[in-house]
């Protein structure tokens, strides 16, 4: 019965823009000069302006993937490298600039750190305009950072840990975010302390074809937790936008690490992001990765267990609509023996969109006793939409347990029709069978967006059927 | 109240452009209980998914007038909402979304439609589920599994009356909601068939076996084979098909039709 369903575009609700005020923007292109002027803005110090510097040359250097999605919409010189919002952070909502922080009320962040959050970043353009971290946690020792602060004023915790997860040669866009990087998160969670709500960064592109290129850098010492959530919006233009994070996280023995995304960018964003931790004895990494929104996007979270008995975990939900292309997965490296991961996978395609499940399982010869598991779901919602699975594998050591399963399925006709007679219109039924079916990861989101995500769902069902 | 009727005139209908509904006849007011018994194969479930409005049944002549409105065209959900239900012989499975969402959501619905009125809120929704659920002699565990789902033959017609006690429709089509039970699950779903006749809805039961006659007391029986009703009468009639079976009846057509 289902004909299709209403892309996710249509109902975007955070595609508003927000007058363009300035301190500082640099001129389109990319050059050894904006990069020289990035670095120099931000009072660096040498070796950061060398690693930029070597950054650049690698990734003019780099071809474009081959593989993937489609980029050959992305022109280099078409976008803004820098941005400078405002020549102030805010610690208080009141110190931000007041058209900012009408931004940042519409999209609920300042009520969510009242309501459920121990700290929250929000970043705009190239930089972030408000932080803060509750008193409680700071008396912990916690840190919790814009990377560009953190570089001041904590300059060896951050040389020893910066790029060592994920170097400027690991690809061309690590490399162009090594080049140009600004804000994202720096977290520091000491030994033992676990931060029992989550701390949250938000981060909004608002000029048009900008180009946003955060690093974030997490460290969890021996035993600590903490969970960790970004989103990310930005407005519809008809020019493309450009997001290229890199996200290094350092997990110590014992400790937990759950790094949530809700990726919900406009149409117009190209997102090629390189997230990737590396696990140390008995510590375990959660990628709960949701994207939804984006033109393109090309994400694969990694695990690298270097320790016996560390565990990885990956739920990464998708959903393809109209013109979006999401080649999405995940890698799980076990580098030590009894290490084990766990890998799941919902995507959601629908009016002609496109989604992928690209991932990788790797366990190097030694690593007896590993066990993983990978589960991709895909369901397809009309003849128009597509998806496909690529799982790599590469397995060098025999005493090990690896399994493997992929499914596809549809809203079905007996479905819709054992719920319509129950009642329920058929965009209702199908929203419920949709959310059903991604109802496995839905449900590890934290409330607020559980809420939201079926609410986007509801919407996306609402006018397409029948 | 009790004008409240369903009338089936001359139902010929099709699926897949092989002709099933040879042209049934039926009359059935609120409050009445009537069996429809048949051979398998014969079209027992193709009437009850013509009724309900199954995208792939199409009806080739003939009438269903609901209170007196012709429904041919309407859409399962606006069937449902004039108070037509039907209780699968085969539900099918919602993987991911529980009993519990599933049924507030629908009871919910109802509701809204019913009065305008403020949908349930969980916690009361969930003290009406328990009670329904234990008269149905259910594990309050089973409002969390995901509905249909790895479900054994007796939970899924147990869900089945459960959502018929739950929405309260004027007319229920019960689709062999006896087959695959044991006696003990048989007493059990008689009991919420009952409840809900009770209350006053209207029954077409499905079956094949004259066993749940027993427990659940028709008004009227009528036999079906090869599409049509062949021979109507009371409960009696079931009686005497426990003892002869379907054969003496093949080929006959009722002579009231
Ligand atoms: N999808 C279908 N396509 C073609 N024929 C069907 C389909 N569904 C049912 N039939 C046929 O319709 C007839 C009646 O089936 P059904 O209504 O299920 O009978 P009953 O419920 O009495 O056992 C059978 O001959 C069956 O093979
Ligand atoms: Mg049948």
């Amino acid at each position: 019965m289902t004909k299709g369903i209403a892309g996710i575009g249509e109902d975007y609700k955070y595609g508003f823009k927000t007058p363009e005020k300035y301190v500082f923007k640099s001129k389109k292109g990319l050059s050894k000069e904006v990069v020289e002027e990035i670095s120099h803005l931000k009072g660096e110090p040498e070796w950061m302006r060398k690693f930029r510097l070597k950054s650049l040359e690698i990734f003019l250097k780099k071809p474009m993937p081959w593989w993937g999605g489609d980029l050959s919409g992305v022109n280099f010189d078409d976008i803004y490298y820098f941005i400078r919002p405002s020549d102030k952070q805010g610690r208080t909502w009141d110190e931000v600039p007041k058209e900012i922080r009408d931004t940042f009320d519409k999209l609920g962040i300042p009520e969510a750190e009242r309501k459920f959050l121990a700290g929250v970043g929000a970043q705009y353009e190239s930089e972030a305009v408000y932080h803060n971290l509750k008193e409680e946690w700071k008396k912990k020792g916690v840190i919790f950072l814009d990377t560009d602060t953190a570089l001041k004023e904590y300059p060896d915790i951050f040389k020893e840990h910066f790029s060592t997860v994920v170097p400027p040669a690991d690809n061309k866009f690590a490399a162009l975010n090594s080049a140009v990087w600004s804000g994202g998160s720096f977290i520091y969670v000491p030994e033992g302390v676990h931060i029992e709500i989550p701390l949250q960064a938000y981060f909004r592109i608002n000029a048009q074809n900008m180009g946003q290129f955060e690093r974030s850098l997490i460290i969890a010492e021996p035993g600590s937790f903490v969970h960790y959530v970004e989103g990310c919006t930005a407005p519809i233009y008809s020019t493309n936008s450009l997001h290229t994070a890199v996200v290094e996280i350092i997990i110590k023995k014992g400790a937990r690490l759950r790094y949530t995304t809700i990726q919900n960018w406009s149409k117009n964003v190209y997102n090629l992001v390189t997230k990737r931790a590396v696990a140390y004895e008995d510590a375990t990494m959660e990628w709960v990765d949701g994207n939804l929104g984006s033109k393109v996007t090309m994400k694969y979270p990694a695990v690298f267990m270097h320790g016996r008995g560390a565990k990885a975990d990956i739920l990464s939900l998708t959903i393809a609509g109209k013109g979006q292309n999401q080649d999405v997965g995940g890698k799980v490296i076990h580098m030590a023996p009894h290490t084990s991961s766990n890998i799941i996978s919902k995507s959601i395609s629908q009016n002609g969109g496109r989604s992928s499940y690209r991932g990788l399982v790797k366990v190097l010869k030694g690593c007896h006793g590993v066990k993983s598991n990978v589960k991709c779901d895909a369901m397809i919602l009309d003849d128009k939409s597509r998806s496909d699975t690529y799982p790599y594998m590469d397995i060098d050591e025999k005493k090990v347990s690896i399994g493997h399963e992929a499914t596809v399925s549809r809203v079905t006709d007996e479905q819709l029709f054992y719920l319509m007679n129950r009642g329920l219109s058929e965009s209702e039924a199908a929203a419920m069978v949709v959310s059903g079916f991604i109802e496995p990861i839905v449900k590890e989101l934290p409330m607020e967006y559980a809420v939201e995500m079926n609410r986007l769902i509801q919407l996306q069902m609402e006018g397409a059927v029948g | 109240m009790n004008n409240k009727s369903l009338k089936i005139d001359d139902l010929q209908a099709s699926i897949s452009g092989k002709k099933i509904l040879k042209g049934v006849s039926l009359n059935i007011k609120k409050g009445e209980v009537h069996a429809i018994m048949g051979p398998n194969g014969s079209g027992k479930s193709t009437l009850a998914y013509t009724l309900m409005g199954h995208p792939s049944y199409k009806i080739e002549d003939g009438s269903l007038l609901l209170n007196d409105e012709n429904i041919n065209m309407l859409s399962p959900d606006e069937r449902a909402k004039r108070g037509l239900f039907l209780a699968f012989q085969y539900p099918v499975a919602i993987p991911g979304v529980t009993v519990m969402n599933f049924l507030r959501n629908i009871y919910n619905k109802k509701i809204a439609l019913a009065n305008g009125g403020k949908p349930v809120s969980i916690f009361q929704f969930n003290t009406l589920l328990k009670e329904r659920m234990g008269f149905l002699k259910m594990e309050e565990s089973f409002a969390k599994r995901y509905v249909n789902e790895g479900f054994s033959g007796g939970e899924k017609k147990r869900l089945e009356i459960l959502q018929l006690e739950i929405l309260n429709p004027d007319l229920a089509v019960l689709d062999e909601p006896d087959s695959g039970l044991d006696i003990d699950a048989l007493k059990v779903v008689s009991e919420g068939v009952n409840r809900a006749i009770e209350k006053g809805v209207g029954v077409i039961m499905v079956t094949h076996y004259a066993r749940i006659l027993n427990y659940v007391k028709p008004n009227f029986v009528h036999v079906f084979i090869d599409g049509r009703v062949v021979k109507s009468g009371g409960p009696e009639l079931a009686k005497e098909l426990e003892d002869k079976g379907y054969d003496w009846l093949k080929g006959k057509v009722n002579s009231k039709h």
